[in-house]
């Protein structure tokens, strides 16, 4: 199949206008920056010391005190989401930068290419779409045991093939364009035309990617260090609460409830930026007025 | 009595106004052409009657239809109109009909809407309908899909869908512009035979007025949404009354002035193409046999003297475009050799291909696709001075690219602006500033002006011609449009399924042609001043 | 069969022996010896070489890959180190489990995403639009896990309408075993489903500007007749990509779902593994997930050829 590729013609300050005007966007980057912020500020500040286990205040309700109350180990959930939050950025992060850093490249030389070196790529697509994430995190903790780096690499891997053909798709789409044959006649060499024409075109398209993978990232984050296979305790990740949470479902709701509520809305915060670049993006939506 | 009234139309989307106080009637069995340049408003114009207008759309005035207020009417009322009373036909053939359906559903889909008919009698309807558009059963059963259908042939489907149940008024919007001119003479004269036998009226809309004259009663000019005209096709025409009629007929004429023809043999050729073919992969019908290669171009040989000016003409899939790369250096040939300036470029690698490139440029027919949106337009001109041996320095460049956009007529502080702050026109001047701007000795351009209005359009052949005095620049034009090589070329070369079938002196080959393709071309290409003639002569 | 056909069956073909070698090779490179593991610390070294022979881990690499690989295929996967029977048994009692639930949380997810998608897409920037899509956009953002937990919490432990976990097998009847799998599917099902439909949504908003649908229109259909007949199996293809793509995301739920139901499903069995290091049930597991994934890929393929006839081929 092709993709289409809608090549914006617009310089940045219309772009800029168009984002102030765009309420995904917006809410999107507002929510964003909030999370970043909040993990940030755990570097300095949390209300309580997350690593000092208070017993006596064990599974305690939301209070003024403690606002989304205590785990069963007496530590104060609101801290621990903050600093839970590092955890999730940094994995999906990280993922995000091997996908893009190794599965770009490859796409776009693929694309470039074609013949067998972008037969072989589809195919190690294929090889590599055929694990799951949580089908590599299983084997790589067979092998290393359990910690957030597996988690890194393990979602790392699953985001190089996407990348790789997301990269793929939108260059395949621009390489035929006339601009393209103009740079070739001007005896412009492939690697040139992929850098100078070829990527600030599929610019776009790896940014909404990007922040879709993001997502998805702090998701299967989440999900490996809930099944124990990312992050280890003490560590505070979301995915432990809410395995710790799980038993304490009767005694202590907020335990599963604070953490969860974290997690969607960071999802939800960078769905809409990624739906809002592309909305801003798309030359299509802007002919439908 | 009237079957289409338009009586002072109005038409707006969001804040902008697209049409004005539009009139326009035709009659039972009329032909009238709708003319305009793009923007003004011919399209929606039919959209209106169809009532198929984008969602934000606000259409003011009267529309009446065989009686029916078509702006007052129910959605249920349209829908027993459209494709019953009122059919249509539209431009792009390739994209019209939907992909995962037979054309004979798509086709007994709409009679079997309207006449409630059975499965059965709805197909042999349709059966009967396709034979008629050109499509025989034997050929193309009801089971074809339209990929397996060449653009020409989907065209006859849309028209089979739009006249299957002989509608009152027919509206067909630029229904050839897609399709070369043999096609288009084709598919012309089977809306012609269609409209007589049935006597339904016609609304032909079209950018271009050789086709309307041939075609239409009667005509209506429109710009930016007015009509400027309206009339008798013949008087309006061979008149000429009106400013802007008279500045479109003399626009979609024009030949540019070239005061120093080129003479043959006057020098060393500059370029030199000996039996040239190139091959491509054919598509695979069984897993055992080896797939036939398709043959695009096949044992071409051309010369081409300095300041020379050389068309390539042929259908749609002739093999031109082809050709004209494989001179670039853009495709490798499978076979012979080309020359450039004596020098053997075929097989070349590209470091090696760096002079010859310099020599050599390009002109596309898109003026939207041929820019990188993200550049602006000093980095876009710039980038065949890539080629030279000594790059210039940022001072020099901004120079040389302010020179280049001087002698197609833009000024210097263009140099800042992205491209798609320019109109089409323009940023055909652009690319032809890209294309000089190594001072080269040939350019080659694939159907430059084709996407252009008549009007623009002989600007940039001016421009085209201007240069060629000026600079001495060799021209290989590729077009399937006869006008473009009657203004601009010394020779013709006339290209048919992958060989040169025809060559000579241009006006020896366009008045007197003797190969069948060549004949098939020059007597469908549409001609203002023969269809002038003709009108008058047909009126007495 | 055509071309098409054939070239993705070879592919999946290859595509499934590749990932066979990779599996093949990560365990291999893993530390610690499978024949002691099963003798325990005390046997001695005589006695886990006789084994280590037994077990025919004393072969060439390529040997032992082609005998266990060769075993895949009549579906003998070795003995579990830790439970000492065939790993086949141990998996065909979970499968019972693992594959209806993937498959009630497919069915259950295509089943709300479609009719979601194209009302939204028929209802374009209305209201109706707006809120499903605002639903789908939340329904997006939330982990399957922990929606399980707050499904658990709402319908287990408030209403009391559904138990809370645990498994009673099939023979405590059909009706009481697929209750005990409602939750866990509706879990797994809402957000994948959140996705498909915006998927279906907007393949279907990009159908509808097409050329061929103002045909159609043109025709005298009515807009709703259109969308049905001519615009939603053109919007197909892209949902089926998804739907593919989403069935590799299903089994990964399905496993982590089936933690928290305590589903004795394969994702429980290979949790167990991984803690008891029995690799060849971590091993074989892994094995038949990546072979359903690529089963499922294959299908999706074919799919493609039934709803494109430009897949096909020419007569």
């Amino acid at each position: 199949m092709t993709m289409r590729v809608d090549l914006p013609d617009e310089t940045l300050a219309g772009v800029l206008a168009k984002a102030f005007g765009n309420r995904s966007f917006l809410t999107g980057l507002v929510i964003t920056l909030l999370v970043a912020a909040i993990a940030l500020l755990s570097f300095l500040w949390t209300p309580y010391d997350v690593t000092r286990l208070v017993i006596a205040d064990k599974t305690q309700a939301p209070s003024l005190a403690h606002w989304f109350g205590t785990d069963h180990f007496g530590r104060d959930i609101l801290s621990m989401i903050m600093v839970g939050a590092r955890n999730s950025i940094a994995v999906a992060l990280v993922a995000v930068g091997i996908g893009m850093g190794i599965g770009v490249p490859l796409g776009a030389f693929a694309a470039a290419r074609g013949g067998m070196a972008d037969e072989a790529l589809m195919r190690v697509n294929d090889l590599v779409f055929a694990f799951p994430a949580l089908l590599s995190a299983i084997m790589i903790t067979a092998i290393f045991g359990p910690g957030a780096v597996n988690a890194i690499i393990a979602i790392g891997i699953f985001n190089i093939p996407v990348f790789a053909r997301v990269a793929r798709a939108g260059a395949l789409a621009i390489w035929p364009r006339e601009f393209i044959l103009a740079a070739r006649a001007a005896g412009k060499g492939m690697t040139r035309i992929s850098i100078e024409h070829i990527l600030p075109n599929v610019a776009t398209l790896l940014l909404v990617q990007g922040t879709i993978q993001f997502a998805l990232g702090i998701l299967a984050e989440a999900g490996l260090s809930y099944v124990g296979l990312g992050a280890q305790p003490p560590m505070p990740s979301w995915g432990r609460m809410l395995f710790d949470a799980q038993t304490r479902m009767v005694t202590a709701p907020w335990m599963a409830i604070f953490p969860g509520m974290a997690i969607v809305i960071t999802v939800l915060g960078l769905n809409l930026l990624g739906d809002g670049i592309a909305d801003i993006l798309d030359p299509k939506s802007r002919r439908r007025g | 009595m009237n079957l289409l009234e338009i009586d002072n139309l109005s038409l707006t989307i969001g804040d902008t106004p697209i049409l004005k106080g539009v009139e326009l009637t035709i009659a039972p069995g009329e032909v009238v052409g709708l003319v305009g340049e793009s923007g003004s408003g011919k399209s929606m114009t039919a959209l209106t009657i169809m009532r198929l207008l984008p969602h934000l759309a606000r259409a003011e005035g009267r529309v009446a239809f065989d009686g029916i207020d078509i702006l007052a009417a129910t959605e249920d009322q349209m829908c027993a109109l459209r494709g019953d009373d009122i059919g249509m036909v539209f431009q792009e053939p390739m994209t019209a009909l939907n992909p995962v359906k037979t054309i004979g559903e798509q086709v007994a889909e709409g009679i079997r809407w309207h006449t409630r008919a059975g499965r059965a009698e709805a197909e042999e309807r349709a059966r009967k309908i396709l034979d008629r558009v050109g499509l025989p059963e034997a050929k193309f059963p009801l089971s074809r899909y339209p990929h397996e259908l060449s653009g020409g042939q989907r065209q006859r489907v849309v028209i089979a869908i739009a006249c299957a149940l002989k509608p009152k008024l027919l509206i067909a919007d630029e229904p050839t512009t897609a399709l070369d001119v043999v096609l288009q003479a084709q598919i012309l004269d089977l809306l012609r035979d269609l409209v007589g036998e049935n006597r339904m009226g016609l609304l032909l809309i079209s950018h271009d007025l050789a086709v309307v004259t041939e075609m239409a009663d009667r005509l209506t000019i429109l710009r930016h949404g007015e009509v400027m005209e309206a009339g008798d096709t013949a008087r309006t025409l061979s008149q000429q009354s009106h400013p802007y009629t008279r500045e479109l007929a003399l626009a979609s004429m024009h030949v540019p002035a070239r005061p120093k023809p080129h003479l043959a043999g006057s020098a060393k050729p500059l370029l030199e193409v000996e039996g040239v073919g190139r091959d491509y992969p054919g598509r695979r019908m069984s897993l055992f046999r080896p797939a036939q290669p398709i043959r695009a171009v096949d044992d071409v040989s051309l010369t081409i003297e300095p300041a020379q000016s050389v068309a390539l003409v042929g259908r749609s899939g002739c093999g031109k475009s082809t050709l004209a790369r494989m001179i670039l250096a853009l495709d490798k040939p499978t076979a012979g050799t080309i020359r450039f300036r004596g020098e053997t470029i075929t097989g070349k690698p590209e470091p090696a291909l760096r002079p010859a490139r310099r020599d050599m440029q390009v002109v596309f027919q898109d003026p939207y696709g041929s820019f990188d949106p993200r550049h602006k337009v000093e980095k876009l001109v710039a980038e065949p001075l890539h080629l030279l041996e000594k790059q210039p320095a940022t001072a020099e460049r901004r120079e040389m690219v302010a020179h280049a956009l001087d002698e197609v007529g833009l000024g210097p502080r263009d140099m800042d602006k992205y491209p798609h702050e320019f109109s089409g026109g323009q940023r055909q001047r652009l690319s032809i500033a890209r294309a000089i701007i190594t001072r080269p000795k040939l350019v080659v351009a694939d159907e430059p002006v084709s996407a252009l209005d008549v009007s623009i359009r002989a600007q940039i052949l001016d421009l085209f011609a201007e240069l060629n005095q000026k600079l001495g620049i060799a021209y290989l034009f590729i077009t399937h449009d006869l006008t473009v090589a009657r203004a601009m070329a010394d020779e013709v070369l006339v290209m048919h399924e992958g060989r040169i079938v025809e060559r000579g002196r241009t006006g020896d080959v366009l008045d007197h042609p003797r190969s069948e393709p060549a004949r098939a071309l020059v007597a469908a290409a549409p001609d203002l001043h023969r269809a002038i003639a003709r009108r008058l002569q047909e009126q007495g | 069969m055509t071309a098409y056909l054939l070239k993705r069956l070879i592919i999946a073909a290859l595509t499934l022996v590749l990932a066979s070698m990779v599996v093949f090779a990560v365990m291999e490179v893993l530390p610690g010896d499978p024949a002691r593991l099963m003798l325990g610390l005390n046997a001695s070294a005589d006695q886990v070489e006789l084994l280590r022979n037994q077990m025919g881990l004393n072969a060439p690499v390529a040997l032992r890959y082609l005998h266990w690989a060769g075993g895949l295929v009549s579906l003998d996967f070795g003995r579990s180190y830790t439970y000492s029977v065939p790993v086949i048994d141990l998996v065909r009692e979970r499968i019972a489990v693992s594959l209806p639930l993937a498959l009630i949380a497919l069915a259950l997810s295509t089943v709300i995403a479609i009719p979601v998608g194209v009302f939204s897409a028929s209802r374009q920037g209305q209201a109706g639009d707006t809120l499903a899509m605002g639903a789908a956009q939340l329904g997006v953002a939330v982990p399957n896990f922990w929606f399980a937990l707050m499904l658990i919490y709402l319908f287990a432990v408030w209403l009391r309408l559904v138990p809370a976990g645990g498994f009673p097998g099939w023979n405590a009847g059909v009706w009481t075993a697929l209750k005990s799998l409602l939750l866990p599917a509706i879990a797994l099902a809402l957000p994948q489903a959140a996705i498909l439909a915006r998927v279906a949504r907007s393949a279907l908003i990009e159908v509808l500007n097409e050329d061929y649908i103002r045909t159609a229109r043109a025709k005298g259909l009515p807009y709703r007749a259109v969308l049905w007949r001519h615009a939603l199996r053109n919007a197909m293809i892209p949902v089926l990509t998804i739907l593919g793509l989403q069935f590799a995301f299903l089994l990964a739920g399905t496993i982590i779902i089936e933690n928290v139901f305590y589903l004795p499903g394969l994702g429980r069995l290979i949790f167990q593994a991984i803690t008891q290091r029995d690799l060849i049930v971590v091993e074989s597991i892994v094995m038949l997930l990546v072979a359903a994934v690529i089963l499922i890929n294959l299908i999706v393929d074919f799919s493609y050829a039934i709803v494109d006839p430009r897949l096909r081929g020419r007569r």
